[in-house]
């Protein structure tokens, strides 16, 4: 009898007939507990990945281009949106709006008071929109009378931070950042993991520039050094220029 | 700022692998971050005994592998290291913003300890008569 488990197996101890431990009766304790070495490799925002994927195939069937638009607070992500709003393009656009803020509505009734269709998204503590926010919006603006498919841009205006957005993928066509000609030249190189994610990078309130005494081509470098990948696009959101410019690069 | 949410994720998905193996605890945690990955380590560390006390990996090791971010230079044929996130190649100074890592937010490892009753190798043949 095999002195292991009471099995019934004839002939001299043998390890080949308790294939993979199948056997029912309890094994033997060495006394030692093991320690297992787990190898894993999850990505941690797999579950945002996945929901951002299937943003993406929802956008390309109702044939939007899909911005997401980040920077800090106050560099005029809202104030670029009311004045996208009431331009007038030569081949005039349907857009709409999600703005993501922590508390308030405040930006989209400001975006609706413009002309612009738009949904807030409350994110309470959320530093950042994620990818099933995103979703939600989306299904709050159909629900409003604004079906995808009959938009040709939809504008994602992200929390103000230049840190976390950046680590969630939304689904979106473009990333647009903002640097704001007050904040400072070097903004880019403070904040590398934003702006080198950035398809397209505008530098806002250039009707201010003389006043902040504002270094382009400083910032042109900056931009250059951090981002070479992103179009740069000079703005007044106040005065309407560049608009036509912008629009050019995101549709 | 979101490290919180990152580490709850990290339990999650740590709490689903050690039952998955019948582990009795979770003795040690291995993330790999990208420096690019917009995440503090020490607000991770923080986090990290916030949210795993009182669970199966109370008092783990926890340790975090910072990748460096890396650009492809195309004009060189080679990767290089982003210096203080400039995507300059240091060899021809040409511009990249072709990242080929440093984004990375993984949880890379665990070591778990099993109770030595299921613990595969704890089967030991029978002592020679």
């Amino acid at each position: 009898m095999c002195r292991d488990c009471a099995c019934g197996h004839q002939g001299p101890p043998d390890r080949a007939h308790h294939p993979a431990l199948l056997h029912q009766a309890p094994l033997k304790r060495t006394g030692v507990a093991a320690t297992l070495q787990v190898p894993l490799g999850l990505r941690l925002l797999e579950q945002n990945d996945h929901q951002a994927q299937a943003n993406r195939q929802r956008f390309e069937a109702a044939g939007v281009t899909v911005v997401n638009i980040l920077s800090s607070p106050g560099s005029g992500k809202t104030a670029l949106l009311e004045a996208l709003a009431r331009h007038r393009p030569a081949r005039p656009l349907a857009m709409a709006a999600l703005v993501g803020d922590l508390a308030t509505d405040h930006d989209a009734a400001r975006l609706r008071a413009a002309g612009l269709e738009a949904v807030a998204i409350t994110t309470g503590q959320a530093c950042h929109l994620d990818a099933a926010m995103v979703a939600r919006g989306v299904e709050a603006l159909e629900a409003g009378g604004r079906p995808l498919a009959a938009l040709d841009l939809l504008l994602i205006e992200n929390v103000g931070n230049l840190v976390c957005p950046a680590a969630y993928d939304l689904g979106e066509h473009r990333r647009l950042v903002l640097l704001a000609v007050g904040e400072g030249e070097d903004k880019p190189l403070k904040y590398p993991a934003t702006f080198i994610s950035a398809d397209v990078v505008v530098i806002s309130k250039t009707d201010l520039a003389a006043a902040v005494g504002f270094e382009r081509e400083r910032a042109l470098a900056h931009l250059g050094a951090v981002a070479p990948g992103a179009a740069v696009v000079e703005v007044s959101a106040r005065r309407g220029a560049g608009l036509d410019d912008l629009l050019g690069l995101l549709c | 700022m979101h490290e919180l949410a990152l580490m709850e994720s990290v339990a999650e998905l740590a709490l689903a692998a050690a039952q998955q193996r019948g582990a009795e605890a979770i003795t040690a945690i291995h993330l790999r971050i990208g420096s690019l990955a917009g995440v503090e380590p020490a607000a991770l560390r923080f986090a990290a005994r916030v949210v795993l006390r009182g669970g199966l990996a109370d008092g783990a090791r926890f340790t975090i592998e910072t990748v460096p971010a890396l650009a492809w230079c195309a004009p060189c044929g080679e990767l290089f290291a982003l210096e203080a996130g400039l995507g300059l190649c240091p060899r021809c100074g040409a511009a990249s913003a072709e990242l080929r890592q440093g984004r990375e937010l993984e949880l890379a490892s665990l070591e778990l300890r099993l109770p030595d009753a299921v613990a595969p190798l704890a089967y030991a043949p029978a002592e020679a008569p």
